[in-house]
């Protein structure tokens, strides 16, 4: 099994999916160059958070325009499972392979703190280690976090099961007081229709040690290699 | 030849920078505004070389690719 963590210029949570991987998955990994175009080898895909290029134009804009993203679409053509996270989520949807996009927050701000989300579906690759409906511990650091998509995209995504994680309250309540950006529906993660391309604005990468105040995001890399294993 | 790109968001996708800048407009005594909208405009200078319905043509092509998210975003192109 062998992960992947792409690197775009800056990138900035690269180090930390690496460190993940290898100290709390125990996998072996590589850094992946954005000009780099070879994948062969490969199992799983993280495209970390940070600002690629600088957020110039729109978040994730230029950086589905690099070598690398061409190969990483024939990757998840074949299956390869894909994690984007924070700006990942947003490289994902600007390169058309997740639905919808992520829009300014709300209330403008950039916003960096602890929220709850909900796992709504416990049967992707990405949450078999977690419970339905499970309340999760997991910090948000995004100006560009609000997802917004079609009625006719929402219904898609409602339907296949596609909504992965709602932000809500410490007992699981989806409301519209605790949605810190905007999100339609209080949406926090969505996959593709397949189920091997996550997309996430909340960093679990950020909540693997208790001593960083929670370790609700580890399950999530466990569930994943379990699921490399299994195949 | 230079093509002119303006960028908008579509209607009912919000707009939480033009309600801060409407509000903002209001506190300083505007009144009657029902609404602001905030888009992008970019300048796309092409070689002397190229004739104005290529430009047109390509100009599309590069708000429709790059300058736009389609998802969220329409675009107009003028060309002078």
């Amino acid at each position: 099994m062998k992960f992947g963590v792409l690197v775009f210029p800056g990138s900035n949570c690269d180090h930390d999916a690496y460190h993940v991987v290898s100290k709390h998955v125990g996998q072996p990994v590589d850094f992946i160059w954005h000009k780099d175009t070879d994948l062969s080898g490969y199992d799983a895909l993280i495209v970390p958070g940070g600002f690629s290029y600088g957020d110039y134009l729109r978040a994730g804009a230029l950086a589905r325009f690099s070598p690398v993203m061409n190969s990483v679409k024939d990757f998840a053509a074949n299956g390869g499972f894909v994690l984007g996270i924070c700006n990942g989520f947003q490289i994902l949807c600007e390169a058309g392979l997740l639905p919808g996009a992520l829009i300014r927050n709300r209330g403008l701000h950039f916003i960096c703190k602890h929220v709850n989300i909900k796992v709504e579906n416990s049967t992707t690759a990405y949450t078999e280690q977690y419970e339905n409906g499970e309340v999760l511990s997991i910090p948000i650091a995004h100006a560009e976090g609000n997802y917004t998509c079609d009625d006719e995209t929402f219904h898609e995504l409602e339907k296949n099961g596609q909504i992965v994680f709602r932000y809500c309250d410490e007992s699981g309540s989806v409301t519209d007081a605790v949605n810190p950006n905007g999100a339609r529906s209080n949406i926090a993660g969505i996959c593709s229709k397949e189920g091997n391309v996550l997309g996430m604005m909340p960093h679990p990468e950020r909540a693997c040690e208790e001593l960083l105040g929670s370790n609700d995001g580890r399950e999530l890399f466990k569930s994943l290699a379990s699921r490399i294993q299994g195949s | 030849m230079k093509a002119k790109v303006f960028v908008t968001l579509k209607n009912g996708v919000l707009d939480p920078q033009g309600k801060a800048i409407h509000s903002s407009v209001e506190s300083l005594g505007f009144s009657g505004i029902r609404d602001v909208r905030q888009g992008k405009y970019f300048e796309v200078v092409f070689d002397e070389s190229v004739d104005a319905e290529s430009a047109r043509e390509n100009a599309e092509k590069i708000a429709k690719d790059v300058l736009a998210n389609p998802v969220i975003e329409d675009y107009r192109v003028e060309i002078e």
